[in-house]
């Protein structure tokens, strides 16, 4: 594989950039497969990854239906935290932090990781007190976070709305300097590229129709470019997860589910952080070119539609200029929508599945692309392992059967209030 | 914006609605018997299909009355609302 550096890109600046190679092969699929990952997604490019770096597992096919990165790794706001309460988020995420600040070097791919830091505003004592105590259970799971007071917030986001007469007025936030953004679209094509590099098969527009199971056991995938084998198969597929289950006969503690987010007009650098309105569900950040990233809740009702609707948009649009007054005199870029797995807990799952051989990796809600990299290590583990991995241990299948529910949130099974 | 007609009060946006979640889950019976599966089943487990489902919704700033919606979860066309005791 051609390495990425400032001096190839010098040589082949001389060369008017015409052999520069494929970032990564167009292959047509084998009969068999150690492994078949169905979803090439940033998850499922991430999982081909670590099997082949960390398990020597190359064998691997990668079947999309679609493009690779065309699905949620596209479409999210790309923010990057670690800041839950619970253990088993905080271990993973913060496992994740530690693989987000290393990926560059490790892909050889510039993802544009810039730790910006993130605040959650609070707009009473009472969430000031909630602030302080997951703030307290992030620093013991060795996870930065800062209480910050309403002063120390206007020094960082003056910009905000200080004013005395609002609504929900600034009592201050919890802040994770170390969270931050990254470049979507880099994370999807940097893994694509070092995971073709080292063997694996990424087969894009092929939709798999059916699967073939016999005595409990996974035999293999109908796909629309004809049957593969394979030993072990991992589910990728966050949005169409119950499409997939369906074929399976399987029901998931999982509902499908709309969510928006929308770019403002390009601006003049005004905002340096990630910020979250805390009385209700928006969040915001400036991307390199200027644009305002914003989004803020699901549309609320069952859906596959991958576009949203307008009630909801207005409604988070409105906490967002109650937060930041001068978005309202922005105009909008793109607005756009993604189907997200709504888990009843809020967290994900990443096990084993009944059938010997068929592995899950769904229900990411919100949070997916942040999860990006822990995800596809954990999962890799648990496939080649044949057994989660510590870190994923608590993102079993079975949790809400046993009752050891990961309700971050305290939501409950009501995925669509937020 | 969806349209819907509530049966008690005619053609509504949805703005004047709230979202009650799939319609076909039974709660087990009461002073009976009951696995832990069946809970399971009742609690978390959704088939969340891609097509026709039928959900409840409250017309939370109208009759304030519950009802079912069939709706397609694609293009979000709506087939059929009854009275929360109808059946389909």
């Amino acid at each position: 594989m051609q390495k990425y550096s400032v001096f190839s890109l010098i040589k082949n600046a001389f060369k008017g950039h015409k052999d520069w190679e494929v970032a990564w092969k167009d292959p047509t699929p084998k009969s068999e497969y150690d492994v078949i990952i169905i979803g090439g997604g940033g998850h499922g490019l991430a999982t081909a990854y670590y099997l082949a770096k960390e398990h020597n597992i190359t064998k691997v096919a990668i079947i999309e239906k679609g493009w690779i990165g065309g699905g949620n790794v596209g479409r999210n706001t790309t923010i990057i935290r670690s800041n839950y309460m619970h253990d088993e988020n905080g271990l993973f995420s913060e496992f994740g932090m530690d693989l987000w600040r290393s990926m560059s070097q490790d892909l050889n791919f510039n993802v544009m990781f810039s730790p910006r830091g993130i605040i959650n505003l609070a707009h009473s004592d009472a969430q000031m007190n909630v602030y302080s105590r997951r703030g307290n259970s992030m620093r013991l799971n060795g996870i930065d976070a800062v209480l910050l007071n309403r002063e120390e917030v206007r020094k960082i986001i003056p910009m905000a709305d200080f004013s005395e007469n609002v609504r929900f007025p600034i009592f201050g936030g919890l802040m994770q300097p170390s969270a931050g953004t990254a470049r979507h679209d880099a994370v999807a094509w940097g893994y694509a590229r070092q995971a073709d590099s080292m063997g694996v098969d990424i087969i894009q527009n092929c939709e798999v129709t059916g699967f073939d199971v016999s005595n409990g056991k996974i035999l293999g995938i109908r796909t629309s470019k004809g049957d593969i084998k394979a030993k072990k198969i991992g589910l990728c597929v966050a949005g169409s997860t119950n499409i997939l289950a369906e074929k399976l006969n399987m029901t998931l503690p999982i509902e499908t589910h709309l969510l928006q987010a929308c770019v403002s007009e390009p601006i003049k650098p005004i905002l340096d952080n990630v910020v979250t309105f805390g009385a209700g569900h928006f969040y915001c950040s400036q991307s390199d070119k200027g644009e305002m990233v914003m989004g803020g809740d699901l549309d609320g009702y069952n859906s596959y539609a991958q576009r949203g609707n307008l009630p909801t948009l207005q409604h988070v649009l409105t906490e967002g200029i109650a937060m930041f007054p001068f978005l309202s005199k922005l105009k909008m870029l793109r607005t756009w929508g993604g189907i997200m797995d709504m888990s009843m807990d809020g967290s994900p799952i990443i096990d084993k599945t009944h059938i010997n051989g068929l592995y899950l990796n769904c229900g990411w809600c919100y949070g997916g692309f942040k999860a990006t990299p822990a995800s596809g290590w954990t999962f890799a583990h648990t496939i080649a392992q044949d057994r989660p991995h510590e870190l994923n241990a608590g993102y079993s299948l079975n949790r809400f059967n046993t009752g050891h529910l990961i309700d971050e949130k305290g939501l409950g099974t009501k995925t669509w209030i937020s | 914006m969806l349209h819907i007609k509530c049966p008690h009060c005619g053609l509504r946006s949805q703005n004047e609605f709230s979202y009650g979640g799939d319609a076909t889950v039974k709660r087990p019976e009461l002073n009976k018997e009951i696995s832990d599966q069946d809970w399971d089943n009742f609690v978390y487990l959704r088939k969340s299909p891609r097509g026709k489902h039928l959900e409840l919704w409250q017309h939370i700033s109208g009759c304030r009355q519950w009802i079912k919606v069939e709706r397609d979860t694609l293009t979000h066309e709506i087939f059929k609302t009854l009275k929360a005791n109808e059946e389909v």
